[in-house]
């Protein structure tokens, strides 16, 4: 570890709709060493998805443009390089992995086929050879019957066995990055337990990288190294695991620490609430902190000008002008 | 099991759907949704219903609710059997039930103002007159924290939690005893859920309700429900208090899937030990005989393929349905 594999330098990606321009993704940077496993975090609509997308180059456009920034992988910048250039890498060096397998499943092809299709093109093997190694990819990812099944459809699996289908294609090239995007929100918790062991075992044996995009702040205690916070667009908080969970420093990290009920604690009475709803991207005004309506420890600055990214520990990032009173402020809440 | 004090008791209830097939649409198969469960609900009591998807949780809810003709068993809301009530009476007990729904957005009409939603079952079960109706919406949309200026918006101009809240003033309307919670969260992000369930847990409180509340994230299960139930494949697992259920669970498939939930906290998360379940849930077409879990877990014995085991008390308010414990 500490080899770097992608570094995300103050990445823009914007959408122009009728309601105006939506920073989607504003002056995002991060980096992800070989090896490591990061997760990203935050409320729904906060560009996670939007920030891998442009990772992988599939901003729709019109309406999304990444307007600056840039993206740097294998020493390459990735925002730089043509079309082509790019498909050799999707799929092959960065793979991808959807909340929805049937969405980027081919319902008319079998699932072999579009396992070995891939094996193909980017590592020149036989049609042979390459359904040989599809088989044995779905035995690898838990299909039972695996030689036999890899004649079949999508349709023909259950919505657990499809995500399974997606990891296979999504790790059939040995990906040095894997993105997956909120990969078990549609699966229960003990095929979600089975389904983060694979993506786990892929990153010990073969030290794939991982972008873990999710909610489940579970998830992320259990597997990753590295977490960062997205809010409004923006990065707010970024730190190693045990940094985010033991001393969160950004109010909204704080909030969404506290307000998920846990099994392992006494049942409390009331669970914490952040209240309000997250602003309309469209609507945000440039120089306050996005924090500002739904954060109660916000003062007359923080609606004066935006907070701006300070280190303020090892690997530790945070944008909120009240970081070096959070421990005290918490106290006081408990 | 108590019966005082019990608001609903649910006997031996079986649901099957049939499948059909051919031209003459005959019955080839039954999918075996809920098959042989009993349990009971007390007044003021939230009841917490588990389990992986399609183990028959909502089924269970709508059953209740007499959405759907029961296959066979028995249902009695405060001591009154209703599966085959009809007309006025059947009426009557369903303004005192009432549902709220996973998805805020598809079951709220596209067409009609939020007011008109909140106040529909009002007007079905004419308890409202003309001059108060509006009053009476400002009132609903006050208990659910909604600005009673919205009430001529339609749903699409509300965020997710917002359209849940309107969907639970709208359960609330006829002033129910009892509501079937179905996912009522599931939907929505972290922030808003905790918002929704303070809100479920205040006006449970405030209206002396008593809920079934189904859910699939058994953290939030917990928090919200005094006891809980674990379904596996129409069947009930195991049911105790909350607490005892998340301290001692006893049924090897409530321990595999309570090992599954992860912890937001790494430094406990790492101690914990896991129990991985191989395989996915088999058909309720051909539920396996004995246990209907022994295919996927890893105490079964001999005894566990050939005989199905009972529900049985283990102490207390207990109760376990496996040959092991
Ligand atoms: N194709 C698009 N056209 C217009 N706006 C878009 C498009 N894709 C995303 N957006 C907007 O960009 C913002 C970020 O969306 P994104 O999908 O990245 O959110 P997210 O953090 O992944 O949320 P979720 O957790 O719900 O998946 C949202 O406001 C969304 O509406
Ligand atoms: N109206 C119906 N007609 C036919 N089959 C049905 C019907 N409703 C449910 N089923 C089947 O009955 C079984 C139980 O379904 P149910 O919806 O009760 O499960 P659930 O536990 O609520 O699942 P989920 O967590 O996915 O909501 C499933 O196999 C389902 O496919
Ligand atoms: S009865 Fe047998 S198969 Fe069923 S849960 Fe107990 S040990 Fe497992
Ligand atoms: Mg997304
Ligand atoms: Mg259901």
């Amino acid at each position: 570890m500490g080899d770097r594999l992608l570094e995300v330098r103050n990445l823009k990606t914007y959408f122009y709709i009728k309601e105006g321009e939506l920073r989607a993704v504003d002056e995002l940077s991060y980096t992800v060493n070989k090896g490591q496993f990061v997760s990203l975090v935050g409320e729904s609509a906060c560009g996670k998805s939007v920030s891998a997308l442009s990772i992988m180059r599939l901003i729709p456009y019109p309406p999304g443009v990444i307007v600056g920034g840039e993206i740097i992988f294998d020493d390459k910048d990735l925002l730089s390089l043509s079309e082509e250039e790019m498909r050799s890498i999707r799929g092959n060096r960065i793979a991808m992995i959807f909340q929805e397998p049937m969405t980027s499943l081919n319902p008319v092809l079998t699932v072999g086929r579009q396992i070995s299709e891939a094996l193909e093109i980017h590592r020149g093997m036989s049609n042979q050879d390459a359904m040989q190694e599809a088989a044995k990819l779905l035995k690898l990812v838990g299909i039972p019957d695996a030689e036999r099944r890899v004649g079949e459809y999508p349709y023909q699996f259950s919505g657990g066995m499809q995500q399974r289908i997606m990891i296979a294609m999504a790790i059939s090239c040995r990906p040095a990055l894997l993105i997956a995007d909120e990969p078990t929100t549609s699966v229960d918790v003990t095929v979600q337990a089975q389904l983060m062991e694979l993506i786990n075992n892929l990153r010990q044996e073969f030290g794939t990288s991982v972008i873990l995009i999710t909610h489940n702040l579970g998830l992320v205690a259990r597997y990753a190294d590295h977490v960062n916070v997205m809010y409004a667009g923006r990065l707010v908080e970024s730190g190693s695991l045990d940094v985010i969970y033991s001393e969160p420093s950004h109010p909204y990290t704080m909030g969404l620490i506290a307000s998920v009920p846990r099994l392992d604690l006494e049942r409390a009475q009331s669970l914490h609430v952040i209240p309000g709803l997250p602003p309309d991207l469209t609507r945000l005004p440039k120089n306050i902190c996005a924090f500002a309506a739904r954060c109660k420890f916000a003062l007359g600055e923080c609606i004066k000008a935006r907070p701006e990214l300070e280190q303020v520990g090892d690997n530790h990032l945070v944008a909120c002008f009240r970081h070096s009173e959070m421990k005290a402020l918490a106290e006081v809440e408990k | 099991m108590k019966t005082d004090g019990d608001l609903i008791q649910v006997r031996e209830l079986v649901k099957y759907f049939p499948v059909l097939a051919g031209v003459l649409k005959r019955k080839v198969a039954d999918i075996k949704a809920v098959d042989g469960v009993s349990f009971d609900i007390r007044n003021g009591e939230t009841l917490g219903l588990v389990g992986e998807s399609g183990c028959g949780k909502t089924t269970v809810g709508r059953c209740i609710l007499r959405l759907y003709d029961i296959t066979s068993g028995q249902i009695l809301f405060e001591k009154t059997g209703i599966t085959n009530l009809k007309g006025e009476q059947l009426r009557r007990m369903r303004r005192d039930m009432q549902l709220i729904f996973q998805d805020p957005y598809a079951s709220l009409d596209p067409r009609m103002t939020a007011g008109d939603i909140i106040c529909e079952p009002l007007l079905v079960h004419n308890m409202v007159k003309g001059k108060e109706y509006r009053a009476k919406v400002a009132e609903l949309m006050k208990m659910v924290e909604l600005e009673p200026r919205m009430e001529d918006r339609c749903p699409h101009e509300f965020s997710g939690g917002q359209r849940q809240r309107i969907g639970i003033a709208r359960a609330l309307a006829t002033r129910p005893k009892f509501i079937v919670c179905d996912e009522p969260v599931s939907a929505l992000d972290v922030s808003i859920q905790s918002q929704i369930i303070s809100l479920l847990m205040r006006l449970r409180q405030e209206l002396a309700l008593t809920y079934l509340f189904i859910a699939h994230d058994l953290s939030v299960v917990r928090h919200i429900s005094d006891r809980v139930a674990v379904m596996y494949l129409g069947k009930i697992m195991e049911i105790t208090d909350s607490d005892e259920l998340y301290a001692h669970p006893l049924h090897p498939y409530t321990r595999a899937l309570l090992s599954a939930v992860p912890i937001p906290d790494p430094k406990i998360d790492r101690e914990r030990k896991r129990i991985l379940l191989s395989g996915d849930v088999p058909s309720p077409l051909l539920p396996p005989p004995g246990c209907r879990f022994h295919t996927r877990c890893w105490m079964a014995k001999d005894i566990c393929k050939e005989s199905l085991p009972e529900l049985r008390n283990v102490g207390s308010s207990h109760w376990v349905a496996c040959h092991l414990v």
